[in-house]
């Protein structure tokens, strides 16, 4: 929901008064401000109130106009006197007497207007769409939109974006990581609590520890969901730059929240529990400070022929089809491959495999199966073998490129 | 098919939160269950078949890979869905994989924490003691977390609620010459209550 004010010659007394209300607010110069007023009705009730409180706030002669996008409010405080509330759906019922000119547009298109003998926005929006978008082209699509006060786009908001940074000149340089913590859990507390205040959350943390006599160190976190608590924050921080901590001792130090919309979210009565994502956020990074980042994640199949092909991604990260569950051998990978000498029959058929795994003799084996590829770029020409040895099924693979035999893994 | 669940005790049916069931039968929820089984014995299909069903249901896995040995490409054909696994590398590290196990069963959440220990050395598997097992177990009781851990041996009887053993495998080709193909594993599937072992014995396709 949004709502326009329209006073001529009183700009900044219509944008005090919406400062009042929303800290979103499009100026439209030179009598005209449109807010966002979305949520105010826990505040204040039905948008009957809130137009009500806002007329009784602004404290001077304003028409005052509330409808489900930032056009038709506008349209309908520049039109219509006084207080004016536009249900949702009745947006082109309201704005159909008024008159045309309101709706902007090139001059040319006001003297097609006037050639066609159109007046209002209900003349122009009730005529056929595709024969508009024939004659007048994109323009006259998007005013018929208008007119018929289907517009819908993001506020323009009125000077710079918020930004939730501090900063903090030390006086005695610090060099342990425990009080560089405890000075950032301070700044980062102030932040968080002027991000509430805002009903805002942080989805990146930019943190510049300025070195004595070096340049800076810079820590940049980002976020998987927004989050507010800034303890998570700050043991994720903490976390990060004990994992990379700075090599000198830090004289000045610089926190940025960068703010975005906080997550909302309704769990389903019959849904599987998922982790809570500010805990697992915490959890995979120690868990990542003890194993490697590119240890966690979720694997995702590269669309190649090349064998071992994945990668990693941030778990719950894309999407898959549904598959049917089948039991299929399984192959565990042995990373690296083992390096393997391998003796063949007069068949040409592996007879006995050695590799660090152990000396096999070939009971059974199916192959070869020949695969290349990556030509290109990094090529690979293999011939794979399945063999059967008295501990288990096994792959082995011979790199046709530098004539070397490895043990793959074993079925399992 | 086995029926696995009718192994469970009476006092850990009570104590568990339901079952997940996989196509070699049921596993119980808020419990431990030990896969145990030589190399080639399935234990690798069998987790697969557990993290597709899980992962089906749209609950989150956790699989601690101790010596990073898990194959996606595998796990897609079983059915996993791999957005839905959190794969922990540990590269042979135990310690570093019983601490990221634990980590996750307390934070809670997923539908399943498999912590693999297959390609570990038995040396090295049988020297984690009791009360880091038990301290797993603790972790996941009165969730809906089905807790496995696969290895060579059964590690902690006492602790677990369901030992599936998994024995030698005898495997099947198809043709012969340029054509064979590996066709499938059988292998016996019992199950370990107050010392008594029951088998059945389970065929797994390529």
């Amino acid at each position: 929901m949004y709502a326009a004010l329209h006073a001529p010659g009183n700009l900044p007394v219509l944008l005090a008064c919406a400062s009042h209300f929303s800290p979103l607010i499009e100026e439209l110069p030179p009598d005209t401000v449109v807010f966002d007023i979305r949520g105010l009705r826990l505040i204040f009730g039905p948008p009957e109130e809130i137009a009500a409180e806002i007329d009784r706030r602004v404290g001077v002669h304003a028409h005052v106009a509330l409808a489900s996008n930032p056009d038709a409010a506008v349209h309908a405080a520049r039109g219509i006197r006084g207080v004016t509330v536009i249900a949702p759906n009745r947006e082109a019922e309201t704005l159909a007497p008024l008159p045309l000119f309101l709706l902007g547009g090139s001059p040319e298109f006001a003297r097609t207007m006037d050639r066609w003998g159109l007046r209002t926005f209900g003349q122009f929006a009730g005529l056929p769409p595709l024969g508009v978008a024939a004659r007048l082209g994109e323009e006259g699509t998007f005013l018929q939109r208008l007119a018929q006060g289907q517009g819908s786009r993001l506020l323009k908001v009125r000077g710079e974006a918020l930004r939730f940074h501090e900063e903090r000149e030390l006086e005695c340089s610090v060099i342990l990581l425990e009080p560089l913590i405890l000075l950032l859990s301070g700044m980062i507390e102030g932040l968080c609590a002027r991000l509430r205040s805002h009903s805002l959350a942080a989805n990146e943390i930019r943190v510049w520890l300025k070195q004595e006599r070096a340049g800076e160190h810079s820590v940049e976190l980002r976020l998987p969901v927004s989050m507010l608590d800034p303890r998570v924050l700050l043991r994720l921080l903490e976390l990060e730059l004990s994992r990379r901590p700075p090599q000198r001792a830090i004289e000045k130090i610089r926190v940025e929240l960068i703010a975005v919309e906080p997550r909302t979210m309704q769990h389903g009565l019959f849904l599987p529990a998922t982790p809570e994502p500010e805990k697992l956020e915490v959890t995979l990074a120690r868990i990542r400070n003890m194993v490697g980042a590119g240890n966690v994640g979720s694997p995702e199949l590269v669309d190649t022929h090349r064998p071992d092909s994945s990668r990693m991604n941030a778990l719950g990260d894309g999407c898959q089809d549904a598959v049917s569950i089948a039991p299929r051998l399984a192959l565990r990978r042995f990373r690296p491959p083992c390096l393997a000498q391998v003796w063949f029959t007069e068949g040409s058929r592996p007879e006995r495999v050695f590799s660090s795994k152990g000396e096999w003799r070939v009971h059974a084996s199916a192959g070869p199966w020949l695969t290349s590829g990556g030509w290109w770029e990094s090529s690979w020409d293999w011939e794979e073998w399945d063999i059967q040895v008295p501990e288990g099924v096994y792959r082995i693979h011979q790199d046709l490129c530098g004539r070397r035999w490895f043990v793959d893994g074993n079925y399992d | 098919m086995v029926a696995l669940a009718s192994t469970l005790r009476a006092s850990d049916l009570e104590r568990s939160s339901g079952f997940l069931a996989f196509p070699f039968g049921e596993v119980p929820r808020g419990a431990f269950t030990e896969i145990a089984g030589p190399a080639s014995s399935g234990r690798t299909t069998m987790l697969c078949s557990l993290l597709a069903a899980a992962s089906a249901g749209q609950e989150y896995c956790a699989l601690i890979d101790a010596q990073s040995t898990f194959d996606p490409e595998s796990a897609a054909r079983a059915g996993v869905r791999l957005s839905r696994v959190l794969w922990v590398r540990c590269g042979g590290n135990v310690e570093h994989a019983l601490k990221a196990a634990d980590w996750l069963a307390q934070g809670g959440g997923f539908g399943m924490v498999a912590l693999d220990l297959a390609g570990t050395p038995v040396e090295i598997s049988h020297r984690i003691p009791l009360t880091a097992w038990f301290r797993l177990r603790q972790a996941v009781i009165n969730t809906k977390t089905v807790l496995v851990s696969v290895s060579r041996r059964v590690h902690a009887p006492s602790c677990s609620a369901l030992k599936i053993e998994l024995g030698r495998p005898q495997v099947s080709w198809r043709g012969s010459g340029q054509g064979r193909l590996l066709e499938s594993i059988t292998v016996t599937a019992g199950h370990v209550r107050n010392h008594r072992r029951s088998e059945s014995p389970v065929t797994i396709p390529w």
